[in-house]
């Protein structure tokens, strides 16, 4: 009786107490700014680009034992920029230029912002590596494999070439909500969105990965990382960007020479003006722009040349905002074209 | 003898159909418990070299050897802390009302349908309300009370049916008894029913937090980080007056967003260390159900009407 007695009375103390604390809970979360606290450097924004920033936070996090903390979330480009004309985000990754649609929410509630860009990524074709028949492959037959009118219609290898074998190809691309498709079907179809959508489509690039390792007439396209990271099991193809060209090869020299085009892009950070009056994201983006290129390099992508790095972290220092680009998709950039357009700004 | 016959036919035919249903039953239990068990094993296989005690102390890191689970744990149990600590009372309270208050009318009926039809609402719907109402409207951010309360949306449901069925469990005459010693109803609920009722309450409880505990979808939506290497501010604090709730705001991860983060990497070490944050999450929802099992058979002992 006494056991049953000291139960309820404990289950009613504990009714009481956490009654109190579920009051407190709801009113007193306004007066505590909760996304953005003197401390805390607010990121979101794309996939492609987080390896990049994840590494730079975790190693500003080190240099500074805890001081300044930093949290990186992964929103897609898209989710990424909701967030950030908001006025919820220190600081947007972004996988592409800001959009027109974009630009005007941010001009509606008065964000402003600078763009930097930080890398590039070059999106890889790929096929099995027992495929004999392939090695390189124009940007007009990527277009008559992926355009939309292909669906259902173009499903052989031989109806691209007739020297290829007559057997059905599997196609393998990244998920239609992600930044990769955008710049794919904007870059090869010529349309961003633009694909056809009898093929397998994930925003997992490993099971993409998987897929095509695993199908002799499979053919994919992804970020560079994760053909870098499974060279075993794939086959990276060599792209012809004009009728008769060489094909090239996707690698830091093609990237930086501007030869391996148009599935070589841009990567970005948006910073917002109000962010960069805090001292706390001044030391951070200088930590970004010293150590971009070596940790950049280290998780597989193109660092720019360290000039390009001091124009860019020019354009903070000089107040420049704004966008380039106009909020037009663009395809087809080489690092030269780009820092003509950032020196410009 | 044609009566016997027949008869003896229609038992040797109702004896081989149960033999029948009985080899389909333990091949169906087969098949599910062999597909759980290759999955385990293969999970154990994969992360087992990971599990060492720094994989608990350490941050997420993009070096899959030097990565952790520390910001996903604590975010995890900090999360589960206050879905409990929101959900119980509200559910408890919700459950007694219900079942010993309610006027049996057309109102009560309608919220007792809509209570069961919450149950089977998908996860993602909870986080998109939360992202409205608690992220939007209240300013609450992407925290560890969001969190929480979203996750105790999600589960009151559950948590309020489990202490419906466990107060229904009271036999009637344990109320009559009370009444006729002149106990109040609050009496008669507080000295009897509850505690008679506590351990099918705290099944329930331990159910919905381990359905909470591996939810992803809504905590995604919310907007949790990926990334982090801090830990919530310390409830406790070494000044006056000693308790602080700042934690309760403060930005997480969960370890399911963890794992998804890890699976999805492209060096092929990542997957070992999502299959040991992944192990670490099993053992913890088994844990609390073996803890439900437990504290369910300590407090039946004590019951003998």
């Amino acid at each position: 009786m006494i056991r049953r007695l000291t139960l309820a009375v404990s289950i009613a103390a504990a009714l009481v107490a956490c009654g109190e604390q579920s009051t407190e809970t709801t009113p007193s979360a306004p007066a505590a700014p909760a996304s953005s606290g003197p401390t805390v450097i607010t990121i979101d924004g794309s996939s492609t680009v987080y390896p990049i920033t994840e590494a730079i936070a975790e190693e500003f996090q080190l240099a500074n034992q805890g001081k300044v903390k930093v949290t990186v979330g992964v929103s897609g480009t898209g989710g990424g920029f909701k967030k950030f004309c908001r006025g919820e985000l220190d600081i947007a990754n972004a996988s592409r230029p800001i959009q027109k649609l974009e630009m005007d929410a941010c001009a509606a509630s008065g964000v402003k912002y600078f763009e930097l860009p930080v890398a590039y990524d070059a999106l890889t074709v790929v096929v099995n590596p027992q495929n004999t028949f392939l090695s390189t492959i124009t940007v007009e037959q990527l277009k008559q494999i992926w355009a939309p009118e292909s669906q259902g219609t173009v499903t052989k290898w031989n109806q691209i070439d007739p020297s290829w074998p007559d057997a059905e190809f599997k196609l393998y691309g990244a998920g239609s909500d992600s930044g990769t498709f955008d710049y794919f079907t904007e870059a090869v179809v010529g349309k961003a969105k633009a694909s056809r959508g009898d093929y397998t489509a994930s925003e997992d690039d490993n099971t993409l990965v998987q897929g095509v390792s695993q199908d002799l007439n499979a053919l994919g396209y992804f970020g560079y990382a994760y053909f870098a990271e499974n060279q075993a099991k794939l086959k990276a193809l060599a792209v012809v960007p004009v009728a008769g060209g060489e094909g090239v090869l996707p690698s830091e020299e093609t990237v930086i020479s501007g030869t391996y085009t148009p599935l070589a892009r841009p990567m970005f950070i948006y910073v917002s003006e109000k962010a960069v009056a805090r001292p706390e994201i001044k030391q951070f983006l200088d930590f970004y722009f010293q150590n971009v290129s070596e940790l950049a390099r280290e998780v597989r992508y193109v660092p720019l040349p360290e000039s390009a790095y001091v124009l860019i972290k020019q354009h903070i220092d000089e107040n420049k905002l704004g966008t380039v680009f106009g909020g037009e998709p663009a395809t087809a950039i080489t690092i030269e074209e780009l820092l003509k357009r950032e020196a410009s700004l | 003898m044609a009566v016997s016959d027949s008869l003896r036919a229609t038992i040797s035919r109702a004896k081989r159909n149960d033999l029948i249903f009985v080899a389909l039953g333990i091949a169906a239990l087969l098949f599910a418990a062999s597909t759980f068990v290759a999955l385990f094993l293969d999970m154990v296989g994969d992360g087992l070299s990971r599990l060492n005690p720094s994989f608990f102390t350490e941050f997420a890191s993009r070096r899959a050897e030097r990565a952790g689970i520390l910001a996903a744990w604590v975010g995890t149990f900090a999360v589960m802390l206050v879905t409990a600590l929101v959900a119980v009372p509200i559910g408890v309270a919700s459950g007694i009302y219900l079942e010993e208050y309610a006027p049996k009318n057309k109102l009560t009926a309608l919220i007792e349908i809509n209570i069961n039809n919450l149950a089977g609402v998908p996860s993602i719907v909870y986080g998109l309300l939360a992202l409205g109402l608690f992220v939007h409207t209240f300013g609450l951010g992407a925290s560890v009370q969001t969190a929480g309360l979203t996750l105790a949306l999600l589960i009151l449901p559950v948590v309020i049916v489990a202490t419906r069925e466990a107060i229904r469990a009271v036999p009637g005459s344990i109320r009559e008894a009370a009444y006729a010693l002149g106990a109040t109803r609050w009496q008669m609920v507080s000295d009897h029913v509850l505690p008679y009722s506590l351990p099918g309450i705290l099944t329930g409880v331990i159910i919905g937090l381990s359905r909470a505990i591996g939810e992803t979808a809504p905590i995604v939506t919310i907007g949790a980080v990926t990334f982090i290497a801090f830990l919530p501010p310390s409830p406790v604090t070494s000044s006056p007056p000693f308790l602080s709730f700042d934690w309760l705001a403060s930005p997480f991860t969960a370890m399911p967003i963890q794992i998804f983060n890890w699976t999805s990497r492209p060096e092929e070490a990542f997957q070992a260390n999502a299959s040991a944050a992944a192990l670490v999450l099993v053992v913890m929802t088994l844990l609390m159900n073996a803890i439900a099992i437990w504290l369910r058979y300590r407090l039946r002992r004590n019951l003998n009407w």
